[in-house]
């Protein structure tokens, strides 16, 4: 998109009004996931391996479908037997399947294995019990490292893609190498090179809202499914396969999303919601209990990853390398390779090396989780920074500024960087009181930065003015944290017309053309270029009326302000007429007056960040306290800066439970240990401090009004920040995250 | 297994239903009575979605059981606003954009109202530890904390 | 003839190089002529790719246009959370 088409005045864009759904959501009206029933609705239950591997020798249905209570019970072979198993990610449809209902093999502890459909939610669940299955029992493996090790247990042979090299064990899956230069000719140039070695455990994404769905299919092959998820395109294309119907016959309606965080994209509990409602030939309601969504659903990689940085004395960077082994479960998909590609990219890099492995082993399939894979290497490469600092007695953000990549940069992954906002958010925490601010005994600071890519993908978005000269606009991305408020906004803008006379509508598959996921900070970016789109072809439409009114060239009559206007003295003398002046009559005048907009947007436009946390360690307990927090992010161009600062808040606190609290804790069975809120613990209103923002604003060429997504990138810095203050603050390097109490009094010890 | 009929008053309505004795008053408020604002994110009294207040007190209702609620006052998220009128700490959450997805809201607002009845005057920590029983993933309670505190203030002036 | 640095790690599917040379006026173009110039490489093409021109991500786009001189980079499709 040309420059000069940006635009830079704004009359409602960057303003904070009332949300359009807040008083839905204030009232307990909004309806949710499981706030859904049906007349003559079924309840499904779903039996789950106890163990972590475990053959199939048999599943006894017949006493279970014997109940009286009981109308439909599903196995595998109540799926499409025409989904393809293929290597890597290529076969996904089949990944899927297997992750929602198990095949050969129990893959995982909590792995589906059969499902009930019952009269009610208890007798659902009390006829699980009269399921026979035999099993047995494998080896298992769920750590990544020991995945990786040649007599580690082989999850499935036959997984990995043609980017393996030879050589490595099945669980290998992909693999990925980039960079550009000589690392070791640049570790040769530096006065000072730190190697070593980090990890991070699997967390969850922690949505309150567990997953839920109401589905009706029947044997004609035309369904209706009402979930909550980030996507529901995804939802009726992946269902409709899984299901071997026709994506087209399947309508999927998205309910209020109570949270996703990148695990609502994909599908759990709905293909087997339908395949019970198809035997039952009834509605079929599943709603996930909490340990089910921490079982089987998915959690983030873990990792286990080597990183080497060459310094010179004046903080030039001269070479960095690194390796990230990232454990996805049960299924190709761990983000290695995005870890690899975000984890120098903050940096103008001479040399720079970069491998990521895939890696399978017996958990959850994993799923996106903010920024998929991006925190994970910031947490071990900002923390040699971090160190190669201390050690060169230099300044962490005077060292990062130096190295900071900016327009022209060829960055770490390849391409040149466009306009980029990296050295504005430093310079902003440079500047930031919180940075100069007196540290008490006892208190460390950290500082990290952080990237992520940020997505378009497919988007369509649909605009209706009525005749009171009010507008329904339709979207097709699930409103997860405010993104009605920003369409309508940005819709206000190019119309002309109040904020408060535009409703927004997330619409179902069935009223809107295919949209991508609510993911990949996309939302406001992709169905906000849309909804202006959109909205430019509706204004297009309303010049038209106007000059036909008038009897001048359409070409001649220009918007302004919510009116139509004679675009200069040439074109007649006419006062300006308001919108619903033409909507009022337009029956009459050519018909409805539409815009619509349907494209795959390409220039989402890269994002970057600087967090400044203070920390404080109590050497008797471990117990670290985040006394002081600030995130500061370009946002592009904040449209609802209220949502722009949740995102940023919501970021830093998800990075702070990774960091102190969170983890999937497995025991030597295989099983996960901590399968609830209390025993996996995010952060609590009481664990955190206020989280300061500041909006950075560098306009992103590729969107009308410069949006950078801000979703995701939020979650990248706070890992190593927390690990950098608590470094500080406890005098020990930590290298393990989450940094709980009793790892930290180890680490204390161990130093002496 | 034979049910229990069960009265009860919920926002000032006198209401009955039949219930399994292992149904929670979560399952009864939703299930029976249609009152589908209080959430069930968690059935272990972990993270507050749930809450309401029973004869004063805040409960998680997914840890009492629905015959418990015999001739008990019962108050939930759909009780709190007069009429059309909302109550302060509702119109500050909007306000405030104390929220972004919304599925904590419920509990969250039942919590702190409870909160300002016994503590008009609530310092920023016990507001912080008040509700820390009520998990929420989207905001890091930096606004619902700001919403809370301006609610108090606002009550306070009021009075 | 337009000039396509790849990722390293497909170094070993291109017979060692990282820079290759194809006839292209669009992001379609080129992923078709990669593959007739190198077979091997439908394989990471199939499992997806993102192409950046001068720097600006094309994720998925068939039908952008590469001038003349472009900088052009294959790189592993994006997946976001």
């Amino acid at each position: 998109m040309a420059l000069d088409d940006r635009k830079s005045d704004f009359k409602f864009v960057g303003t904070r009004p009332d949300r359009p759904d807040g008083l839905d959501k204030v009232t307990g009206r909004a309806k949710f996931g499981a706030d859904a029933y049906a007349p003559g609705m079924l309840h499904g239950a779903i039996l789950r391996s106890p163990h972590a591997h475990a053959r199939i020798i048999s599943i006894d249905t017949s006493r279970a479908e014997a109940h009286k209570d009981v109308k439909a019970v599903v196995t595998r072979v109540d799926f499409s037997d025409k989904v393809e198993f293929k290597p890597g990610l290529e076969g996904e449809f089949w990944n899927v399947l297997e992750n929602v209902m198990a095949g050969e093999k129990a893959l995982y502890d909590g792995h589906a294995v059969a499902a009930i459909a019952a009269t009610s939610a208890l007798a659902a669940r009390d006829a699980l019990k009269l399921i026979e299955v035999e099993y047995e029992v494998l080896p298992h493996v769920t750590d990544v490292d020991k995945a990786m090790e040649p007599d580690a247990p082989v999850i499935r042979e036959g997984a990995a893609d043609y980017s393996v090299p030879e050589g490595m064990h099945p669980n290998v899956v992909r693999y990925h190498e980039s960079g550009h230069g000589d690392v070791e000719a640049g570790f040769a140039e530096a006065d000072l090179v730190i190697e070593d070695s980090f990890v991070t455990e699997a967390t969850h994404q922690g949505y309150i809202e567990p997953h839920a769905c109401l589905a009706t299919l029947g044997n004609d092959g035309k369904g209706e499914l009402w979930c909550t998820t980030q996507g529901h395109w995804i939802a009726q294309k992946t269902c409709a396969a899984l299901l071997g119907i026709e994506t087209s016959q399947l309508r999927v309606t998205a309910s209020e999303i109570g949270g996703g965080f990148g695990g609502k994209t994909t599908v759990f509990i709905e293909p087997v919601a339908l395949a019970l409602s198809r035997k039952a030939n009834r509605p079929v309601k599943i709603v996930m209990n909490r340990s089910e969504v921490f079982r089987a659903t998915g959690p983030t990689a873990s990792a286990s990853m080597d990183v080497k940085i060459g310094m010179k004395k004046d903080g030039t960077i001269t070479a960095a390398q690194g390796v990230f082994r990232l454990q996805g479960g049960a299924f190709p998909g761990a983000p290695g390779d995005m870890t690899a590609m975000c984890a120098f990219a903050p940096y103008n890099l001479t040399n720079v090396r970069q491998v990521g492995y895939d890696v399978m082993s017996n958990r959850p399939k994993q799923a996106a989780y903010r920024a998929p894979g991006a925190p994970m290497g910031a947490f071990a490469v900002e923390s040699v920074l971090d160190e190669l600092c201390n050690k060169l007695g230099l300044d962490p953000v005077d060292v990062r500024l130096k190295n900071a990549a900016h327009e022209g940069t060829k960055a770490s992954y390849g391409p040149r960087y466009e306009r980029i906002g990296l050295v504005e958010t430093l310079e902003a925490a440079k500047a930031h009181p919180h940075y100069s601010a007196p540290l008490k005994p006892g208190q460390g600071r950290g500082i990290s930065c952080g990237f992520w890519f940020n997505h378009g993908g497919e988007t369509s978005v649909s605009l209706a003015l009525s005749e009171d000269g009010s507008a329904q606009l339709m979207v097709g991305t699930p409103d997860i944290g405010g993104s009605r408020a920003s369409m309508a906004l940005m819709a206000a803008e190019v119309l002309g017309i109040p904020y408060e006379n535009i409703r927004v509508t997330v619409a179902d598959t069935a009223t809107l053309g295919y949209n991508d996921v609510s993911h990949g900070s996309r939302v406001t970016y992709a169905s906000g270029l849309a909804t202006i789109k959109a909205a430019r072809s509706a204004v297009e439409k309303l010049c038209e009326r106007a000059a036909a009114k008038w009897g001048i060239p359409a070409d001649a009559v220009k918007w302004e302000n919510g009116h139509a206007v004679p675009s200069g003295p040439n074109a007649g003398d006419f006062d300006p007429m308001p919108l619903a002046d033409i909507t009022a009559d337009m029956g009459s005048t050519g018909g409805p007056i539409s815009g619509h907009f349907e494209a795959t947007p390409e220039g989402a436009g890269v994002s970057f960040g600087t967090h400044i946390v203070d920390a404080e360690v109590d050497p008797e307990t471990g117990k670290t306290s985040v006394t002081r927090y600030t995130v500061i992010q370009d946002a592009g161009k904040a449209i609802h800066p209220d949502y722009v600062e949740g995102q940023y808040q919501g970021g830093a606190a998800q990075g702070i439970g990774w960091a102190l609290n969170e983890e999937y804790v497995y025991g030597d069975n295989g099983r996960l240990q901590n399968s609830i809120f209390l025993d996996y613990r995010i952060p609590v209103a009481s664990d955190l401090p206020m989280i300061d923002t500041v909006i950075v604003e560098v306009p992103n060429p590729g969107h009308p009004f410069g949006v950078r997504g801000v979703g995701e990138t939020g979650i990248v810095p706070p890992l190593a920040a927390i690990a950098n203050a608590v470094s500080k603050a406890a005098g020990v390097r930590m290298r393990q995250l989450p940094m709980s109490p009793p790892r930290i009094l180890a680490a204390l010890k161990e130093d002496g | 297994m034979s049910k229990f009929h069960v009265s009860t008053t919920v926002n000032g309505d006198t209401v009955e239903y039949l219930c399994d004795p292992r149904e929670t008053l979560l399952d009864c408020l939703r299930d029976k009575l249609n009152l589908t604002g209080a959430k069930e994110g968690c059935g272990t009294g972990d993270c507050g979605a749930c809450s309401v207040t029973v004869d004063g007190r805040l409960v998680c209702s997914c840890l009492m059981l629905g015959v418990e609620a015999e001739g008990k006052q019962i108050e939930t998220v759909e009780g709190i606003s007069d009429g059309d009128v909302l109550h302060p700490l509702q119109k500050n959450f909007i306000e405030h954009a104390a929220l972004q997805c919304g599925v904590c809201t419920p509990g969250v607002l039942v919590a702190a109202k409870s909160l300002l009845e016994k503590n008009p005057n609530p310092t920023e920590e016990e507001a912080r530890y008040w509700l820390a029983g009520n998990l929420c993933r989207c905001t890091g309670y930096d606004k619902i904390i700001r919403a809370v505190m301006d609610t108090a203030a606002e009550l306070r002036e009021a009075s | 003839m337009v000039e396509v640095h790849l990722w390293s790690g497909l170094r070993s599917l291109t017979g060692g190089k990282q820079v290759v040379e194809v006839e292209a006026a669009t992001t379609g173009e080129l992923l078709r002529a990669l593959v007739r110039v190198y077979p091997q490489l439908q394989a990471p093409i199939d499992a997806g790719v993102s192409v950046a021109i001068d720097g600006r991500i094309i994720a998925s786009g068939l039908s952008e246009a590469i001038p003349e001189g472009a900088e052009i980079y294959l790189m592993q499709r994006l997946r976001g959370g």
